[in-house]
């Protein structure tokens, strides 16, 4: 397969900060440097991207020097946490800004669906609108034409196509932007987390046409998201940004594991202060060590919750408990148990939670201490935090499945 | 399609020279360079404009412009009856506050007959100055979103501006009718009027041109937007627009004449309601018209490159 995009040494610089009068000394600085071809001396300053730092650098690269190729009919992942420099990358791509440094060469048309509707004008029609968005998209009126009927078709649109579409609906607004664009046959076809809208017949119709755009029409998609499960079905290879570099490409499953790894690093997974005086904890109860197991967990995978306390109170039978709260603060379920320990001495306990129960989401652990009599001995919020990852699925639906927990349960059918 | 086609080609290339697996990249690419259809790369110089691509967005160009005919009016009742109330009702103010108040002359012709010849032309030099330049600030939404040449929006802008003037001419061409009929003016359109299409472009080309300046400008610096605004209404006054040139001797005049737009509005004049027309003046217009479109043009194509990192 030949190579369709190729992207060598690409870099991008911001510049932090309003843009005020101050602005103005720096363009002098860097017009009368490029002048005597010396490098700008702003761009020597400027910091690799990490927006958790705080430093007085006005200059960041949100991209630096990534480089990889994309090969011609495949369906490519582009996955980072937020800040890797994914946005960027595509705004270089769809050109809408410029690299600082490096080229990208790219054979045929580009189309993205980052303007899911952006194009539109809320005072013309549907019909208005699909020519306008065509065009805009590089199509010319003739191509339009030809494809009017299959555009309204998918979009399911028809009775309204006359309607101005300020009075559609959000729904109907953007499946008819996706039809447009995924009718315009680009040879290269950007597609930025538009699983977040539509509903799921929706969703169905979008990634089949992005597999029948790449397998039998040969065309290149750059499949950006944050939805692992639809990156792990639909892409054979992947890149993962980090940082605004390439930290890896290949394998996606592989690449997925890497990147749920890189965000594990920012959470919580084990505490272990054992013999150290700075435990968490309070005068009462301090917790040596805990820890959820495996390091890296999937829909499937059984979880152990482990933990070793220090017992400093003269109470003997207590009771610890746990909250399990999701990324929406709510609380999955809350369970305790009873457990012994002498006086200044150190007791275990492990809780079990079986795989296939929990859903895809980021999950934190809150942990409680009671005497037997429950009074209050300690409450640590947000001790630990865990990511449950969504495998990837045999069926078309690849949006968040519905529930607080997705337990795998009995059924039974007959027909 | 013609890029499948090279496609097609340069992988047979490749396979044929390279064989299997291994992939000299720099090589395959050196030798296949022409079949890159896009190509981005960080600014270069001030003459890199692809004329080319503004060819095949001809269509967008066609849509803009049909767009701003029709998305104006939307939803109002009297519709495109709308042209023909504006320039009107400020012909009318005109003539009442500088013909009647201020008692400024007309050079012996009718009052609104004289204003009207007057702001025809100036309207469409104003509009298409105002529009072009808020192409970027207006059009951010878009532009982050979407890449296509933005020149097509200040062009189309031009060309729609066009058709709100030909209903203008319309009027201008009824309120003659009237004249003539009460018997209050004679015909007196002559041969000058051959020289339309040239003041047309020499007013599009000025429009255009400050726009395209001020809106790349107005990405860093919005001081220029506030600066427009007035800047247009104060500039009427330094046109032969309310007043004709013949009220004003020696540096003065000299001062009105080397504003460009004051040769277009004398020889409309002359052309429509009689008189002689300063051909060197007008050349003197046509030749800054055209300095000032390409210096735009320039800065235009320079600023829509990155200008989403500013806005």
């Amino acid at each position: 397969m030949s190579t369709v995009i190729q992207i060598d040494q690409v870099s991008k610089m911001y510049r932090l900060g309003e843009v005020g009068s101050g602005t103005l000394t720096h363009d002098i600085n860097s017009w009368w440097a490029r002048i005597r071809g010396k490098e700008d001396p702003n761009s020597k300053l400027a910091d690799v991207n990490d927006r958790t730092t705080m430093t007085n650098n006005e200059y960041v690269w949100a991209l630096k020097d990534v480089s990889f190729d994309v090969k011609q009919g495949e369906v490519l992942g582009i996955i980072g946490r937020n800040g890797a420099g994914k946005s960027t990358l595509l705004k270089i791509l769809s050109r809408t800004t410029l690299p600082t440094e490096g080229t990208i060469k790219a054979k045929g048309r580009i189309a993205s669906l980052l303007e899911v509707g952006t194009g539109f004008h809320p005072e013309l029609t549907g019909r208005e609108n699909i020519y306008q968005n065509g065009a805009i998209l590089g199509m010319t009126r003739r191509e339009i034409t030809r494809k009017f009927d299959e555009i309204v078709d998918f979009a399911g649109v028809a009775r309204y196509i006359d309607t101005p579409v300020k009075r559609y609906s959000s729904g109907m607004y953007v499946r008819l932007a996706f039809a447009v664009a995924a009718h315009l046959e680009p040879e290269i076809l950007i597609v930025d987390e538009v699983l977040a809208v539509g509903d799921a017949e929706f969703q169905k119709k979008c990634l089949g046409k992005m597999k029948d755009v790449s397998t039998n029409d040969g065309r290149t998609v750059l499949f950006v998201s944050h939805n692992l499960a639809a990156v792990k079905t639909l892409c054979t290879r992947s890149v993962l940004l980090s940082q605004g570099t390439v930290r890896d490409i290949g394998d996606t499953n592989q690449i997925v594991t890497q990147y749920v790894k890189l965000n594990a690093d920012h959470m919580t997974r084990r505490i272990d202060y054992k013999g150290e005086g700075h435990a968490p904890g309070n005068d009462k109860i301090k917790v040596l060590r805990a820890e959820v197991t495996p390091e890296l967990i999937s829909i499937e995978d059984a979880i152990t919750i482990s933990f070793e306390l220090l017992n400093l109170t003269h109470f003997k039978k207590l009771k610890i408990a746990f909250d399990l709260v999701n990324a929406n603060e709510q609380i999955v379920f809350s369970t305790a148990t009873d457990i012994t320990i002498n006086e200044r001495e150190v007791g275990t306990a492990k809780c079990f939670i079986p795989g296939n129960f929990l859903n895809d989401d980021i999950y934190s652990v809150w942990f409680y201490a009671f005497t037997d009599e429950m009074t209050h001995l300690l409450l640590l919020k947000d001790m630990l935090n865990f990511e449950v990852i969504d495998k990837s699925r045999d069926y078309a639906y690849l949006g968040k499945i519905n529930g607080v927990i997705r337990p795998t349960l009995v059924w039974e059918t007959s027909g | 399609m013609v890029t499948h086609r090279a496609q097609n080609r340069s992988t047979f290339f490749y396979f044929a020279t390279f064989g299997a697996k291994e992939i000299n990249l720099t090589q395959y690419v050196k030798e296949s360079n022409e079949d890159w259809t896009i190509v981005i790369k960080p600014q270069s110089g001030l003459f890199d404009i692809d004329f080319k691509e503004l060819i095949q967005y001809r269509d967008l160009l066609y849509i803009f412009v049909r767009r701003d005919l029709m998305a104006v009016y939307k939803q109002t009742i009297l519709g495109p009856v709308w042209f023909f109330i504006q320039p009107l009702l400020t012909t009318l103010v005109y003539a009442f506050v500088y013909g009647g108040i201020a008692n400024i002359g007309t050079d012996g012709k009718p009052r609104l007959l004289f204003y009207l010849t007057g702001t025809v032309l100036w309207a469409y030099f104003s509009e298409c100055l105002v529009t072009t330049s808020s192409t970027f600030t207006a059009n951010a939404a878009v532009f982050g979103k979407v890449y296509f040449p933005r020149v097509i929006l200040p062009l189309a802008k031009v060309i729609s501006t066009l058709f709100k003037m030909g209903i203008q001419m319309i009027l201008l061409a009824i309120a003659y009718a009237v004249y003539i009929a009460l018997g209050q003016y004679s015909f007196q359109v002559n041969g000058y009027i051959l020289t339309l299409p040239l003041l047309i472009i020499i007013m599009a080309n000025l429009g255009l041109g400050a726009g395209m300046i001020v809106t790349s400008m107005t990405i860093k610096y919005r001081d220029l937007q506030y600066l427009v605004a007035f800047g247009v209404q104060l500039l009427m006054f330094a046109a032969p627009v309310v007043y004709p040139l013949s009220r004003f001797h020696g540096k003065m005049l000299l001062l009105l004449k080397l504003n460009p737009v004051s040769a277009v509005i004398e020889t409309f004049r002359a052309a429509v309601l009689g008189g002689v027309v300063d051909w060197p003046m007008l050349g003197y217009s046509f030749i800054v018209s055209t300095i000032l479109l390409l210096i735009g043009f320039l800065i235009f194509n320079k600023a829509e490159k990155s200008f989403i990192d500013t806005v």
